[in-house]
């Protein structure tokens, strides 16, 4: 047998913390479903039907659209009653650029953090740095560009923005059409271009470079924003995500545990329409959703970040 | 030519596909698993990372689940990496959930804490000279060892590595490094 392997060492150092053992956690969630739960028992119907992790929250985001206001971090009282409630990962969202948030939600032990625009931004120009903590964090992207600013800040997955709480995929889907199509042009561009290609995208060159090696990005890509039904979710995996999140579509529906279930058969199963139609069948009413278009440019979610 | 199955349900399943292919031994095919049909075409299987509620559900209500128990009773060599360990075990501490029951041991799950007590660490392996980098992701370990079930591995006295016959189960996750040895040793299984 070929004697191939590259043997590796920590070179004495003992129990330690890595970037591989971050963005591991997000390989471990691929070809998965995440839900948006508010209490223990939707936490449970989630874990029951499939979910591979949970997102925590206090109002899914179609309230939070509804009820105005400023939308912050959960309380930790519900996020600590669902870590106790469920065996899989639970994730917990801070407001973009309040590092405080973050530092309270590890110290909370929650699996991962999301950095989202669903919460009102705390700091208008920058981000978490998240190399800082040990917790992984996740963050939102309509675009390649915005999406290795991130990654250089440390974010270990990403995701489509999408227009969260809408029921409308039509922003999931620019988002991630968008990113394919930055990837392949940096894919079959010369490589001298690259240089104005990372100033244009405002990103690392280094990172630039490990797109086009990859022909992906360099850390898991999972899709949110308006996801409602198994064939949005099937549409999004076909797209090139790698796990899809399902904010107000499973609990704002009229059967949310038959929802959850059909919604994590459709990603595995997302490439099969014959099963996709099987599993589409009979899941009661959607949530009804607000079309993207019809919003003020103020009421949208997913500009925020930058 | 040998054909190597990963259950590809849920998980790092390409990350186990990219290791064998850098073993870059010819004729050597893995491929990706989700139907009973699918695993009659392998030799043996993988079982990668991934969350275990997620994936033994949906391996019992698609017939996987069984199927792999029937190969698994005429000798094929099946190996499992983390959330596969935990469901090859035969029970699971503290829960009810559906395992394949092919390892006699018992599984603590993420027996480290959550995830940011997540960690690097070397591991001692039985029959290897040099250790193996561990990558430690919310892993279970083995609380209990039953007949027949050899620990090839502890750290920090708890068993994270155990063989069974032609079963292999680690804690942890060898497919997310460059060190392609505990794969090509489940080859000569």
């Amino acid at each position: 047998m070929a004697a191939t392997h590259s043997r590796e060492s920590l070179n004495g150092k003992k129990g330690v913390k890595t970037w591989r053992e971050k963005v591991g956690l997000a390989e471990m969630l691929k070809g998965g479903v995440i839900m948006d739960v508010v209490n223990v028992e939707q936490a449970r119907i989630a874990e029951d039907a499939g979910a591979v992790a949970v997102m925590a929250l206090e109002r899914v985001p179609a309230d939070i659209r509804a009820d105005g206001g400023v939308a912050r971090m959960s309380d930790p009282e519900m996020i600590i009653g669902i870590k106790e409630a469920v065996s899989i990962p639970v994730m917990a969202k801070c407001r973009i650029g309040h590092f405080v948030e973050a530092q309270i939600l590890e110290a909370l032990e929650v699996d991962f953090i999301d950095e989202s625009e669903v919460l009102t931004p705390a700091d208008e120009e920058n981000h978490v740095d998240k190399h800082a903590f040990t917790v992984p964090f996740v963050c939102g992207l309509r675009n390649l560009g915005e999406a290795l600013r991130r990654i250089s800040e440390g974010a270990a997955m990403m995701r489509t923005k999408g227009e969260a709480g809408t029921g409308d995929v039509v922003e999931a889907v620019r988002h991630m059409r968008n990113l394919m199509k930055d990837i392949r042009r940096i894919q079959h561009c010369r490589e001298d271009e690259l240089y104005v290609i990372a100033k244009e995208l405002q990103a690392p060159l280094d990172l630039v470079k490990q797109v086009r090696e990859l022909g992906k990005l360099p850390v898991p890509n999972f899709s949110a924003g308006g996801i409602a039904t198994p064939a949005d979710a099937a549409l999004m995996m076909q797209l090139g995500a790698e796990t899809v999140f399902v904010g107000s579509g499973i609990f704002k529906s009229g059967n949310p545990a038959k929802r959850a279930k059909a919604v994590v058969e459709a990603v595995l199963f997302h490439k099969d329409p014959k099963k996709l139609a099987e599993i589409s069948r009979n899941l009661g009413e959607a949530m009804v959703g607000r079309t993207v278009a019809s919003l003020d440019e103020k009421e949208l979610l997913a500009t925020r970040g930058w | 030519m040998p054909v190597v199955g990963v259950i590809a349900v849920q998980g790092d399943f390409e990350k186990h596909i990219e290791a064998i292919g850098r073993l870059k031994i010819p004729d050597l095919d893995a491929r990706e698993v989700r139907t009973p049909e699918e695993l009659q075409r392998v030799d043996r299987v993988i079982i990668p990372g991934g969350e275990s509620t997620t994936v033994g559900l949906l391996m019992e209500r698609y017939g996987l689940g069984a199927a792999l128990k029937e190969l698994a009773k005429k000798g094929m060599p099946i190996w499992g990496t983390c959330m596969g360990m935990i469901l090859m075990a035969k029970q699971v501490e503290d829960r009810k959930q559906y395992t394949l029951d092919l390892l006699d041991i018992t599984i603590q799950r993420n027996a480290f804490g959550a995830q940011v007590h997540s960690f690097e660490d070397e591991v001692k392996l039985a029959g290897m000279k040099d250790p193996v980098v561990g990558v430690f992701i919310r892993a279970p370990i083995v609380t209990r060892l039953g007949k027949g079930v050899e620990p090839i591995g502890k750290y920090r006295g708890k068993v994270v590595a155990v063989r069974q016959g032609n079963l292999l189960g680690t804690s942890f996750h060898p497919e997310l490094t460059e060190d392609t040895r505990l794969h090509e040793w489940f080859l000569t299984f």
